[in-house]
């Protein structure tokens, strides 16, 4: 049994029936980790012993009866905080920062029996689409190491793609989930805003960032959700409802389920190899027994500069509090206060950080703020309106997650605008608040991996991962 | 939107931030061309829409009114850069 080729649950299923141990997989994890991780930089921080002294406890302490995902070794994206070991949100500024407690989401799959291996890289604060603007260097794509694995949680899906844990917990403010898991050919869920706790997410911006799993497939994020979500007292946004039967809901039956193909998804700009693909997902679907039909969704092409204005706003307060005086890194040679928290600011902060909050700090500031923050909030509403509207006619929309497979490193970079402009399909579903599943469809001519997106009503987690799950067991048959 | 240095710079200011001047030029160009690109919502049609500062409808989500501790001081003070037995330590901020 090659145990790096198994999905998390069937890793789950081996352990609790013997056929391997906890030690075992951690240890097989360990070594590719040893081997790969110099040449992708998916983990900032890596904790072999640690995670070998926690197998041997959960191996000790393991039941016929454990839950699905016991044993199972995964890693965090380095936003998540976790007492006692090191988050760094991949910036200078967190230099040393250790916190005193854990995100509920990272505490939820601990007790239910998680092996965290480390820490994953990321852009800083989240702030990227290619995990390339990170203090610890870029990420590179493990299926091809000229290319970036997508961003922000780009660590999280190269991680899962190169066999460096089962699974992995990413964070999704624009499609930071999505995105890096269509580049890396992994599956990766933002649930619903509210479904997850954010206690303990570094924030960036507030009323869009929603914690979500990356894995080998539909089956392993139902799981893993099953695990996360819920109501948390730390988290005021976070919502109550029906949690934790959605792995056991996935049945591949789409029956009577109208798919809706927004005509906007698949205009200028799109690569003919990533339409294809999704096309061709289109017709899995439909041999399920989903009806798919296009219609037009022109709201859309407002959603990035919308996001932007809004997530820059919301991180330009967020970001307020890293001053050099309550935790991590702070300057030297300070004269006074103001000098301290600019020192620090300025020498702990990377470029693109610095430009999402003087980009935040100018829609908020006086004599402009209505002209763009105001009017966000207002198309922002559009928005929301047109996706509620259209989940009248459909229970699932289908949409490529990226216009490209992966670019190459540093191609990005040079051109902010061209890179923002990417994350078209992915920030409405933020800005509306809805679950979407970023799933492998196929490659481009290169051999990329392409993904397909599909994006459900509010608290449609478990249809978007039943469409999902219905695509992976039809390719499969 | 045309973006200046001086713009630049009044909001650095408010931003606890300090840009070289070259630097500075450069932000100006990205941000003006970021900026542009976000001018185009003023062809949206908003008129009578109220502004939507969150997705959810709840409000004003509270906890018991029970008096409980928050967190341990001392763990909250061991990640301060500088710090004494119970507070933060900053340079002195009033003479």
């Amino acid at each position: 049994m090659e145990l790096l080729d198994l999905t998390a649950l069937q890793l789950g299923e081996a352990i609790r029936r013997g056929e391997t141990t906890i030690p075992a997989a951690t240890q097989a994890a360990l070594d590719r980790v040893a081997a790969e991780n110099p040449q992708n930089n998916a983990y900032i921080t890596v904790l072999g012993q640690q995670a070998m002294e926690r197998a041997e406890r959960l191996q000790a302490a393991l039941t016929p009866d454990s839950p699905p995902l016991y044993g199972v070794p995964m890693g965090l994206k380095d936003n998540l905080c976790t007492r006692d070991i090191p988050t760094t949100c991949a910036s200078k500024i967190l230099g040393g920062f250790t916190p005193p407690y854990s995100a509920t989401a990272a505490e939820r799959l601990e007790e239910a029996g998680a092996v965290l291996l480390g820490k994953l890289n990321m852009d800083e604060f989240a702030m990227g689409s290619t995990s390339e603007t990170s203090c610890f260097g870029p990420v590179k794509n493990p299926r091809d190491l000229e290319r970036v694995p997508g961003g922000s949680s780009g660590g999280a899906a190269a991680a899962v793609a190169a066999g460096m844990g089962w699974y992995a917990l990413g964070s999704d403010t624009g499609g930071s989930i999505r995105q890096p898991a269509s580049y890396c050919g992994v599956t990766g869920m933002k649930p619903t805003y509210g479904a997850v706790s954010r206690y303990g997410l570094i924030a960036y911006a507030s009323s869009l960032d929603q914690i979500g799993p990356l894995a080998r497939d539909a089956r392993d994020c139902a799981a893993i959700l099953d695990q996360i979500a819920g109501a948390d007292r730390h988290d005021a946004t976070s919502v109550a409802g029906p949690y934790g039967n959605v792995l056991a809901s996935l049945d591949g039956d789409l029956r009577g389920v109208r798919v809706g193909l927004p005509q906007e998804c698949f205009g200028q700009g799109l690569d003919e190899a990533v339409e294809r693909a999704v096309r061709a997902f289109a017709k899995a679907l439909e041999a399920r027994g989903a009806t798919v039909e296009e219609f037009s969704l022109p709201i859309m092409d407002y959603a990035v500069p919308t996001y932007y204005i809004l997530a820059c706003a919301e991180a330009s307060s967020n970001l307020a509090r890293f001053d050099g005086v309550k935790y991590g890194w702070r300057a030297e040679g300070y004269e006074d206060l103001t000098d301290l928290y600019n020192k620090t600011r300025t020498q702990g902060f990377g470029w693109e950080a610095k430009r999402r909050i003087l980009l935040g700090t100018f829609v908020l500031s006086s004599g402009y703020f209505d002209a763009y923050y105001k009017k966000a909030l207002q198309v922002k509403a559009v928005i929301a309106a047109a996706y509620r509207a259209a989940f009248e006619r459909f229970d699932l929309l289908l949409t490529p997650v990226a216009p490209t497979a992966a670019p190459r490193l540093g191609e990005s970079l040079s051109d902010p605008l061209k890179m923002y402009l990417s994350d078209i399909y992915t920030v409405p579903v933020n800005l509306a608040g809805l679950p979407g599943v970023s799933v492998p469809c196929g490659a481009d001519e290169a051999g990329l991996p392409i993904g397909a997106q599909l994006i459900g009503p509010a608290m449609g987690d478990a249809m978007v991962l039943k469409a999902a799950d219905a695509y992976q067991r039809e390719v499969r048959a | 939107m045309k973006i200046t240095e001086e713009l630049v710079d009044y909001i650095s200011i408010l931003s606890r931030l300090k840009l070289e001047p070259e630097e500075r030029a450069a932000m100006a160009g990205e941000l003006e061309k970021i900026v542009s690109y976000m001018d185009t919502l003023a062809q949206v049609d908003t008129q009578g829409v109220e502004p939507m500062s969150h997705v959810l409808s709840a409000v004003n989500v509270t906890r018991p009114d029970t008096v409980e501790p928050s967190f341990d001081r001392e763990a909250l003070l061991r990640g301060a850069p500088a710090r004494d037995s119970e507070t933060f330590l900053v340079p002195k901020a009033v003479e």
